[in-house]
């Protein structure tokens, strides 16, 4: 059984409605179905607009989405009721994207880490301050910082204490949504081995959110690539890579910049008109899967 | 404009330029005595990362520092002017005329309340390239040039109405109104999508080559440098550490600086673990003595705390400021081992 299981997953927005029309439907997530498998990175790539950041978020109903299924060890967690979400969201926690606005400017390091634990109503006050100090370690930041606040921590740094406080509750799901795009690329490289060091002593699993696939190709097992809310391609990574077989992978690949001045560029442009936009994914080779 | 452009001659010769901030605790430099060459028809890739002084050195050359920054010394010789000594309306006249810049976000660089045409219209009539009555034909050749589809409805459309790549293309087409000598572009792709950012590094080739001008390319992503850069020049804590041909610097990089981001790239056996660079980015103001790469430094040995290391020859045309390369010192035994010469890929 995978540890997670998205099946026909669909969020609408509704766009421009007022008391006497009803505005324009938007598919941001249109019927998305993946399964992840316990210990497994499993990627989730598409461009701005794509579906794929309000797909992590209806995984973990912090936005509700419309129709469709997420099952966390086998139990549908969008029939949960409140309270048993909560305690759900203690094994599935999320790192957001950008570690200058995820975490409060008035809060100092140790309480944001904290915070998790005192929602939940864990451990004694000292047992907390304990947690605090050991997930600080975990995640390589230095104890002597605990009382600092926000501003006085580098990019790095941020990001550390938003997975020591997604790490707080033991979880042994995490969504990462771009956890490195926002740092620079001599730290990204820092946080990248930390969330694979983690991975392997925790046991994790990931669900990887990017828009780089150089990385992707490096951390992830399997990948899903987005296109207009769609899943439209979904391989192991190597597969994808070698050979894709969606007309927006290939556009995509062609696209990275590689870092070489001598490597061969020959840029495959999508052309949208030509993109069956109704295809459904078949399997081409085991376990790659393409809507062509 | 008096044209004096000797064969030889650089288009812009930026020496020993300068730029500091006025702080509680005294002028602090943001660009500390950088020095570059860009020749005509060249492209300069300007890698760094945040905190490096890129912009800043982008800012200065065009005189558009803000306080508390100023310039502090230095020489930009452009087309054989010393732009630092002209008067502000000379340097008005440069602006956009003979020198454009392309900014990162072009959704904060337009004006939202005017329509582009009106906002390219603008930059042609200020420099006298068109009148009234033919400003809105050359406006929409413009928009043709940069390949905007329906240029002749689109160019009565709002900022707000076009996506993020087709702005970043009025962006270029703005700075192209005047066809100018030199286009400084920073972080021209940073916010865009990477399929929208491989067409606009292309369309910047394109035009590149086609109105023979020359690039600043200011990135810190060094994909985007390899694809399109002729020279690179390395900028970290204010200083250039490294400068060379765009091959030299990816295959046989002189400065560890420069070493260690080609290696922190993802690139080899997926899985395996990434070669970070330790510490982080030392701070304005907080530099520590000498190299201020030092206290990161995988190679660091006593002499690099010293001073700040001049420029040593590496190979033709490459300089890094790394006591490494010093050919009259005597290397101590753990700095003369050859630096890693596997390709990032």
């Amino acid at each position: 059984m995978p540890l997670v299981e998205v099946s026909h997953l669909v969020k609408q927005f509704t766009r421009g409605a007022g008391l006497f029309h009803g505005g324009t439907t938007v598919t941001a997530v249109d019927d998305v179905s993946f399964a992840i498998a316990e210990g497994e990175t499993f990627g989730l790539v598409g461009e701005s607009g794509s579906g794929k950041t309000t797909t992590g978020r209806c995984m973990l109903r912090l936005v509700e989405p419309t129709s469709g299924e997420v099952r966390f060890r086998g139990e549908n967690v969008l029939a949960f009721p409140r309270a048993r979400m909560r305690q759900a969201r203690r094994d599935m926690q999320i790192v957001f994207q950008d570690p200058y606005s995820s975490l409060n400017p008035r809060m100092r390091a140790r309480q944001i880490v904290e915070e998790p634990l005192v929602i939940h109503r864990i451990g004694s006050r000292a047992e907390r301050r304990a947690r605090v100090a050991e997930l600080f370690e975990l995640v390589g930041l230095n104890a002597a910082h605990l009382e600092r606040y926000p501003h006085e921590f580098s990019g790095g740094q941020r990001q550390r204490i938003g997975l020591a406080r997604a790490l707080a509750l033991n979880p042994s799901f995490l969504i990462l949504d771009e956890p490195v795009s926002a740092l620079d690329v001599s730290i990204q490289a820092q946080v990248i081995n930390l969330l694979m060091d983690l991975q392997q002593r925790l046991k994790l699993t990931y669900l990887f959110i990017a828009h780089d696939l150089r990385l992707v190709e490096h951390i992830c097992s399997r990948v899903a690539v987005m296109y207009l809310g769609k899943i439209v391609e979904m391989a192991p990574t190597a597969a994808l890579f070698a050979a894709p077989q969606h007309a927006y992978t290939r556009a995509l690949l062609s696209a990275i910049p590689i870092p070489d001045p001598d490597a061969p560029r020959q840029r495959i442009v999508l052309d949208p008109a030509t993109v069956n936009r109704d295809a459904s994914l078949r399997e081409i080779s085991a376990g790659h899967f393409a809507a062509v | 404009m008096p044209s004096l452009n000797q064969e030889d001659a650089p288009l812009l010769r930026v020496d020993r330029l300068t730029t500091v901030f006025d702080t509680a605790r005294g002028p602090v430099p943001a660009v500390d005595a950088v020095s570059f060459e860009i020749r005509a028809g060249e492209t300069l890739g300007l890698v760094g990362e945040s905190g490096s002084g890129k912009s800043v050195t982008a800012l200065s050359i065009i005189r558009l520092v803000q306080p508390p920054g100023r310039i502090a010394s230095g020489r930009v010789m452009f087309k054989g002017r010393d732009l630092m000594t002209l008067g502000e309306r000379e340097m008005q006249r440069v602006r956009g005329a003979d020198i454009s810049l392309i900014f990162q976000e072009p959704m904060t660089a337009l004006n939202p309340v005017f329509r582009i045409g009106d906002q390219i219209a603008e930059t042609l009539l200020v420099h006298g390239r068109a009148t009234r009555r033919d400003a809105r034909a050359k406006s929409i050749a413009l928009l043709r040039s940069v390949r905007i589809p329906n240029a002749d409805s689109r160019i009565d459309d709002y900022p707000h109405q076009l996506s993020g790549g087709l702005r970043q293309r009025v962006m270029i087409a703005i700075a192209l109104a005047c066809q100018p000598a030199l286009v400084i572009a920073d972080e021209p792709t940073t916010a865009l999508d990477v399929t929208i950012q491989a067409e606009i590094l292309d369309l910047l080739r394109e035009m590149k080559s086609a109105l023979g001008l020359s690039l600043l390319l200011i990135t810190h992503d060094l994909g985007v440098v390899a694809g399109t850069a002729d020279r690179v020049a390395v900028m970290y804590a204010g200083r250039i550490v490294e400068t060379g041909p765009v091959r030299a610097i990816f295959r046989h990089p002189g400065h560890p600086y420069t070493r260690g981001l080609l290696a922190s790239m993802p690139g080899g056996r997926p899985g395996e673990r990434l070669r970070a660079i330790d510490g982080s980015v030392p701070l304005l103001g907080e530099l520590p003595p000498g190299c201020a790469f030092t206290p990161r430094c995988p190679d660091r040995f006593d002499r690099c705390p010293t001073a700040p290391p001049p420029d040593y020859p590496v190979g033709a045309g490459q300089e890094a400021k790394c006591y490494l390369h010093d050919p009259a010192a005597r290397r101590p035994a753990d700095g003369s081992r050859q630096p890693e010469r596997d390709a990032a890929r």
